[in-house]
């Protein structure tokens, strides 16, 4: 809901990559309770514009495989087949916050991952296939859990520069008008006559 | 406009001064047109005072910054109140009220709306009743609100151009055979003019109009009005009772101050304009041993016949780019069916007005609640996806109501309102109709996928105060004068004896013009 910086710090481990845009966070020094790690997919339209292909996010509350749950689950509630984890990391920074604020959520979400948790043989639900975790989100949709992670994310996931660049919208590109930046420039239709749209102003 | 003007001040014992309640489309054209008189005017207005340059692009940040976010609560049928149960309204608390946000539509009632009563007859489970207006009567109001407001396509002010979305309704609907489809009667400069200039299409009119190219009381009639010494604005200020003299009269104003302070204003006269939601709570909030039901509601009519406009949206989903966030947001209004037909199944009629969504609130108002791999889908094809919204008119029904709901406080420890609506099956046939009409639109244009897109909190909220020429049917006179208190004013929305097909704010700037001629007349003759 912020949207305004993109919230997760970069790691810088290519010596090739451009000057960094937002300010560098070593491992070392991220405090949190646990920190989600990731790596830009190559053909992800985002690696050209991010500093670095490397992510870290630090969470203050929850720890790191809490994290790691949560971004399999919003996977599978918003699933996007090229949207890099970085994007979904978002959602789970967002879940974070509000486990930070209040009790009641943190508890909900330990609960909640704790019982996903206990329907993979092994204890760790990342670990389940797809397919095993699709189905195990469908069948606790509507739930309060459910709810919370959903409606966090459907804010948090499609409010970012990140998304915006990956979906294709414009947003604070728009600021200064596209009146001479293509608000018209649709061509695979015919324009409409002149007393049916307007002038466009000269300047 | 460019000149800081402070305006006047005015002592809280100063028992001369108009207070206008609210600060929008009606209570800001009425300060600046009392103004202008050299009637001295104090504003109160609710929310605080943000600029165009506080204006955000970001959706979720100017939805924070400009919305109306205090507590309220629903009941009812209609979806909203299952999709935003805490949210009824879309509409503004800050300066400038909801003109900050409106898209700039504005179209006059047509002549048969405003005898509704007559034109559609009685319809079970509706309160219909024709307005004490004419729109004749109206007409030379309706030609000085265009001529203030710059709205395009009269006084010879071109028309704005067109953006891609509109060339998609443009070619859909020239397909399925309306005739009337072009870029609309719009308050928003297509050429520069009254100090501000023409619109460069950002795209961002929902969230504030950077350029102030958009009519907005924010940097029209509030600057106006201070610079002619006669009027005090004083934001964050919200009222929480009206007060009355043992003859009945109005005459004092309590409200909370921006420290949280309670202050009592004196007045002469009281109008007030809180949207149609705030002003019948704040007519419920003032209740005394002389009006125990609340100020003017001798007929129990204060928050009935609450109306929103029977509305729904259609997305569209082409193979090529629309990039539909490009330029203004009601960018082309198809007219043909705001007639009335009654062959089509309902009564009245609807407009179809293209809409975009940036993606924040795409994903939020697409299907609200829905998940999974359908409404990802829809996402992932944002870019090449166009949209209209229709606005049609809704049956007044005297159920549907707005009360104060003492279970719940607001930050003042005062009751909110609740807001309850059930469709009337008028409001469902149209609904589905003008769906049916918006697919047929863009399937002729080429889309491969359409959305039908539930409505969102409502932004034209109408009815709750309606005139009537009967003082039992309503809570105004034509003037908007209500019928129990001579000098008690209704100067938004709430006036409007039906809601008709048209979006509302040119019609409220038309009758806040009308209402101060009135005001001012009847103070120089000692009426009030």
């Amino acid at each position: 809901m912020e949207g305004k910086t993109i919230g997760i710090a970069l790691d810088r481990r290519d010596e090739d990559a451009p000057p960094m845009r937002v300010p560098l966070t070593r491992r070392e020094l991220l405090k949190g309770s646990g920190i989600l790690f990731g790596t830009l997919a190559l053909s992800s339209t985002l690696a050209m514009f991010a500093p670095s292909r490397a992510w870290a996010l630090e969470l203050q509350h929850l720890d790191a495989h809490q994290g790691a749950v949560l971004l399999a689950m919003v996977k599978q509630i918003y699933p996007h087949k090229t949207l890099d984890d970085a994007v979904y990391a978002i959602a789970v920074k967002d879940l974070d916050a509000k486990a930070q604020k209040d009790p009641a959520t943190r508890k909900q979400i330990a609960d909640g991952v704790r019982a996903l948790d206990a329907k993979a043989p092994d204890g760790d639900w990342t670990r389940q296939t797809a397919r095993i975790q699709a189905s195990d989100v469908s069948a606790i949709a509507g739930t309060p859990f459910f709810e919370t992670i959903r409606s966090t994310a459907v804010v948090s996931l499609y409010s970012n520069p990140l998304a915006y660049r990956h979906f294709g919208y414009g947003a604070s590109e728009g600021d200064g008008g596209y009146l001479f930046k293509g608000f018209n420039n649709l061509a695979w239709l015919p324009d409409p006559p002149e007393q049916d749209s307007g002038p466009v102003p000269a300047a | 406009m460019a000149t800081k003007h402070d305006g006047a001040r005015f002592s809280h014992n100063d028992s001369n001064v108009v207070v206008i309640i609210g600060s929008g489309a009606g209570g800001g054209t009425l300060a600046n047109e009392l103004a202008q008189k050299g009637v001295d005017v104090v504003v109160l207005e609710a929310g605080a005072h943000n600029t165009q340059a506080d204006f955000k692009t970001e959706e979720w940040d100017a939805f924070k910054l400009l919305s109306w976010l205090d507590p309220r609560t629903t009941s009812g049928s209609w979806r909203v109140a299952h999709d935003f149960p805490a949210l009824p309204a879309w509409i503004c608390k800050t300066v400038g009220g909801t003109t900050t946000h409106w898209a700039g539509a504005s179209l006059r009632i047509q002549p048969h709306e405003f005898k509704a009563r007559t034109t559609y007859g009685a319809l079970d489970g509706a309160s219909l009743l024709d307005w004490p207006l004419t729109r004749e009567e109206l007409d030379p109001y309706y030609d000085r609100a265009e001529k203030k407001m710059g709205v395009t396509r009269t006084n010879g002010w071109p028309g704005l151009p067109g953006n891609n979305n509109f060339k998609v309704m443009f070619a859909g609907a020239t397909k399925v055979g309306y005739r009337e489809c072009n870029t609309g009667h719009m308050a928003i400069n297509s050429v520069n003019r009254d100090g501000r200039s023409h619109c460069y299409q950002r795209g961002f009119c929902f969230q504030g109009c950077r350029f102030g190219a958009k009519w907005s009381t924010l940097y029209t009639e509030i600057p106006k009005a201070q610079a002619t010494g006669h009027m005090e604005l004083r934001p964050s200020s919200h009222v929480a009772r009206i007060e009355h003299d043992a003859h009945g009269k109005v005459n004092a104003v309590l409200y909370y101050d921006a420290n949280g302070k309670l202050q009592r204003q004196k007045a002469r006269v009281v109008a007030v304009a809180g949207n149609s939601i705030e002003t019948p709570r704040l007519l419920l909030a003032s209740a005394s041993d002389r009006y125990p039901q609340g100020l003017a509601n001798s007929s129990d009519q204060v928050g009935r016949n609450y109306m929103r406009h029977t509305t729904g949206s259609v997305y569209a989903v082409f193979d090529k780019p629309v990039e539909m966030y490009k330029g203004t947001t009601m960018a082309g209004i198809i007219e043909d069916e705001a007639r009335f037909d009654s062959k089509r199944g309902f009564a009245g009629g609807y407009h179809m007005e293209t809409i975009s969504l940036g993606l924040p609130f795409y994903a939020a108002f697409l299907n609200p609640g829905a998940w999974g791999a359908d409404f990802t889908k829809a996402i992932d094809a944002y870019p090449n996806t166009a949209g209209m919204w229709i606005v049609g008119e809704d049956m007044p029904r005297a159920s549907n109501r707005i009360t104060l709901n003492s279970n719940v406080k607001d930050q003042y420890g005062l009751p909110v309102a609740n807001v309850h609506f059930d469709d009337h099956s008028n409001d469902e046939a149209m609904r589905e109709h003008g769906f049916k009409q918006g697919t047929a639109v863009y399937e002729a244009a080429g889309a491969s996928t359409v959305y039908r897109v539930p409505p969102y909190p409502s932004t034209h909220n109408l009815g709750t105060a309606r005139m009537s020429a009967r003082a039992e049917d309503g809570v105004c006179n034509s003037f908007g004068q209500t019928h129990d208190i001579p000098n008690l004013f209704i100067s938004d929305g709430s006036q409007f004896t039906t809601g008709a097909a048209e979006n509302p704010t040119l019609t409220i700037v038309t009758l806040a013009i009308r209402q101060a001629d009135y005001i001012a007349s009847q103070m120089s003759r000692r009426q009030i």
